[in-house]
């Protein structure tokens, strides 16, 4: 059985279901579906209904869902070098066509099941049986998967019509980041990087479609100078020409104003949620955050997403009352986790935190997503803001900030091997972080997406040295009290 | 002065910039170290000041860097580092610090942080939108702030006058590079492919009229010269950077000349002019628009394949038989570009290789095997 949520997570699944149903059914419909960078301004394209789609969260979610490698291997295939941001691969990859699929048995329509898949069986007892045949334990066989294969939409289209194809056509994994529709626009903003750049105009080479281009150039200073504002302001305005004839309607003036007041809705409501995280012990987890990327990123121009949130904050607000968190162990230590998740590790994050009593209660996403605005200026200040387009000062200041906040014993620091803009001055924050707040660090090799990438080992041991230093610190504060 | 002279003149600048920076600093000059990419050199030289490339070093082992940098990274934006941190270039003025690639951006603030008190490092962000009218109106105004910087070290204005001034030595010198480029593929039996990287090489490292120059003599000489009767296969070499001596060698070993190239440091850097008339700065600004045809800039033509053709074309027209790719190990970039630029080169019926390097490889025995192949089939 699933495990019960609060009304509040419940809401946020079904926000991010419903964007991605509605996607499906505009395609379905000859309607335009859009694939967008996550931090593109999205107000632009609420303005004009379009249904768009989230490459990045998509990425994630693949990895997550553990078909990231299958669908790296398939970009490098493609002649995309393995150096290459895991996301970007993943979707170039899903952009060519190439799908994880369920292995077939022609003759029987059936999937074939990979017996090393599925969680081992376990009596009313609860052990694990052991089969007494091959004295290792026996599965679960409602937790049996079939084998993953890779396919491609292109080729199942060209078949001519029949069983082979509609076999291959239905085994395409059902999860709904592998069912988003291909696009027919693109719309990119480079403030996370500028491999997205690339990545989007390859995209927009493979489909031969219409590419929508927000440039941020990187800043050098706290403050985002007139200059740069007025830079950006300027491409809003072309962005809106292009999308106007792209979608043959005029610029909707009110709709965009709404998308706004949505939009800052939502990020207000996220970042109250982010800063529960500030209770101690806190009501939940930073890796519960990361469930909610998804939302802000598909669906902050959405009343329905700024509703969940609200809804969220009210379950927040009563956890904290009764004294309940998700987190599923006593919280001895906090920390803040730098960088994107490992999704497809997620599991192997978690294990040596939950032995260790490690809690995330602090993540760099507060900020990233937290675009609030007042007007059309301090909205292109709000977007020139992303982590990676923000300068280190800026850059340590969020993250202290946060720390200070959400009174954190340690950082937790994922050099990120697809995010070469995001890792690039993690050490010298590193140095900060230790010089400011007198807090201890670890850094470990990840990757967001390619598994490849993770080494569970050398993590297992960087989290060990962070809980000693951690120990040692809290000792030292308490011989010091005394 | 013969040719071989003028070769090694240029080699013994091209292996020797400690040397070179070190003489211009006995005269009283000021340096200012320029990055990758497609920073306006112009604006040092109108300042009276001496640009000098810093595109990493095929001597250095990446030691201090580690300090800021993890191992996925270009080394020739580590090396930089590297020099930075361990004094090799602590006899510069000024460092301008460009930020168009994912490595870039966060180096820039590196390079800051770890010569805080000792170097000013002048920041500069170019638009991706270069042509339209708000993205020129960007690049001026950062090019305004560079100019600003620049003139605080020099401790004088930059005057519209010396601007000019310094855009017609610039485009006198890319015009000689050009030209040699074309006459080193035209004679490869009298400059080898080591010499060729030399003398673009050196154009980084020395003051732009002294090297233009000398390089109008070398083209001179060349241009003289009866028509070639080389025989073996001519080659385009693609990628950011191939500058290293023993890589080149392997080219010279099997009597591979290099045609032309789509190289960042060297044609990719010279082939746009700059207007020498109306106002300098906005010609400077229109000079980064006028950019095309390279894995680091947008392309709002997006849809086509542009970049890659014109790849393609450069190779028919220098007369080649295939393209050898240096893939600068890390640089997103041009990886994320390979793939259509061999789309479009298997269209083209043009044979390739692709090879990675790095510039911290040592032993080249893997690419000269696969060079050696690759020049037989051609």
């Amino acid at each position: 059985m699933a495990k019960a949520v609060s009304p509040g997570v419940a809401a946020l699944r079904k926000v991010v279901d419903d964007v991605h149903a509605k996607a499906r059914q505009a395609k379905a419909e000859g309607k335009l579906v859009g694939w967008s960078s996550s931090k593109f301004p999205c107000e632009l394209a609420e303005a004009f209904d379009l249904d768009v789609m989230y490459p990045e969260n998509q990425a994630a979610g693949i990895a997550a869902n553990r078909d990231g490698e299958l669908m790296c291997q398939a970009a490098e295939d493609l002649g995309y070098d393995n150096d290459i941001c895991g996301y970007a691969r993943i979707s170039l990859a899903y952009a060519a066509g190439k799908r994880a699929s369920r292995k077939i048995d022609f003759e029987t329509g059936e999937y074939v099941i990979n017996p090393n898949s599925g969680k081992p069986l376990k009596g009313p007892d609860g052990k694990v049986i052991i089969d007494p045949e091959t004295g290792k334990p026996k599965k679960d066989p409602k937790t049996l998967q079939p084998y993953t294969v890779l396919d491609d939409i292109y080729e199942i289209e060209a078949l001519p019509e029949g069983r082979e194809k509609e076999l291959r056509k239905k085994a395409i994994k059902p999860y709904r980041q592998m069912q988003i529709p291909q696009p027919d626009f693109v719309l990119c903003c480079n403030n996370i990087c500028n491999c997205m750049t690339k990545w989007y105009e390859n995209i927009a080479r493979m489909r031969n479609i219409p590419l929508i281009m927000i440039d941020i150039p990187y800043n050098n200073t706290v403050d985002v100078h007139d200059s740069n504002v007025a830079y950006v302001r300027a491409q809003f305005d072309a962005a809106i020409k292009q999308l106007e004839e792209l979608t043959g309607k005029k610029f909707d003036e009110e709709k965009f104003n709404r998308a706004c007041a949505n939009a800052n809705r939502t990020a207000s409501a996220w970042l109250r949620v982010c800063d529960y995280l500030q209770y101690k012990p806190a009501p939940y987890s930073g890796f519960d955050l990361f469930n909610h990327m998804a939302d802000i990123v598909t669906a902050r121009g959405k009343v329905e997403a700024a509703e969940a949130f609200e809804l969220l904050e009210k379950d927040l607000e009563q956890a904290v009352k009764n004294g309940t968190t998700t987190t599923p162990f006593p919280e001895k230590y906090r920390v803040m986790f730098e960088g994107i998740p490992c999704w497809p590790k997620l599991p192997n994050l978690f294990k040596p935190l939950k032995a260790n009593g490690v809690n995330v209660t602090a993540v760099v996403y507060a900020p990233a997503f937290g675009f609030v605005y007042d007007d059309l200026d301090s909205m292109c200040r709000a977007y020139y803001k992303a982590p990676n387009s923000v300068c280190i000062e800026q850059g340590v200041d969020w993250r202290e900030g946060i720390c200070r906040a959400n009174k954190v014993d340690g950082v937790l620091v994922h050099y990120n091997r697809s995010c070469k803009p995001w890792s690039g001055y993690m050490a010298e924050m590193q140095r900060r972080f230790t010089d400011d707040l007198g807090v201890p660090t670890a850094g470990f090799d990840g990757d967001q997406a390619d598994p490849r990438n993770f080494n569970e080992a050398q993590y297992e041991t960087r989290v060990q040295g962070l809980v000693e230093a951690m120990e040692a610190n809290q000792a030292a504060k308490e011989a010091a009290e005394a | 002065m013969s040719i071989e002279v003028l070769l090694n003149e240029f080699q013994e600048v091209s292996e020797h910039p400690y040397k070179v920076l070190s003489q211009y600093k006995a005269e009283g000059k000021k340096v200012i170290g320029v990055l990758p990419y497609y920073a306006p050199e112009e604006l040092v030289i109108a300042a009276g000041m001496v640009p000098m490339g810093i595109w990493g070093s095929n001597k250095k082992t990446i030691s201090r860097a580690k300090e800021y940098c993890a191992t996925f990274y270009c080394t020739i934006a580590q090396l930089a580092l590297e020099m930075l941190l361990d004094g090799t270039l602590d006899q510069l003025d000024g460092l301008i610090t460009p930020t168009i690639c994912d490595t870039l951006r966060p180096m820039s603030q590196n390079f800051r942080v770890a010569m805080a008190g000792k170097l000013p490092c002048i920041f500069l962000a170019h638009p991706q939108y270069r042509r339209p009218a708000f993205g020129l109106k960007f690049c001026l105004d950062q090019y305004t702030n560079v100019k600003t910087e620049l003139e605080k070290i020099a401790g004088a204005p930059i005057t519209d006058e010396a601007l000019s001034a310094a855009i017609k030595v610039m485009n006198r010198s890319r015009a000689a590079r050009r030209e040699f480029v074309k006459l080193a593929g035209q004679h490869p039996e009298a400059v080898s492919a080591v010499k060729r990287s030399a003398v673009l090489r050196s154009a980084y490292f020395m003051e732009k009229e002294a090297h233009t120059a000398k390089l109008e003599a070398l083209n001179a000489e060349l241009a003289a010269l009866p028509a070639s009767d080389f025989k073996g296969p001519k080659v385009v070499t693609s990628g950011i950077i191939c500058d290293n001596p023993k890589l080149l060698k392997i080219f010279d070993d099997n009597g591979i000349a290099i045609a032309a190239d789509d190289v960042a440091q060297e044609s990719r850097a010279i082939r746009v002019d700059c207007a020498e008339t109306g106002d300098p700065m906005q010609a400077l600004c229109q000079m980064f628009a006028d950019q095309d045809y390279d894995v680091l800039l947008f392309d709002e033509k997006s849809s086509e394949n542009r970049r890659a053709e014109h790849v393609c074309q450069l190779v028919k027209e220098s007369g080649a038989s295939g393209l050898i790719l240096f893939m600068q190990q890390f640089c997103d970039p041009e990886e994320m570009e390979y793939p259509y630029l061999k789309k479009a080169l298997d269209a083209a019926e043009i044979p390739h290789i692709k090879l990675g390097i790095d510039q911290q490889m040592q032993d080249f025995g893997q690419a000269s095997t696969a060079i050696q192949a690759f020049a037989d089939v051609l």
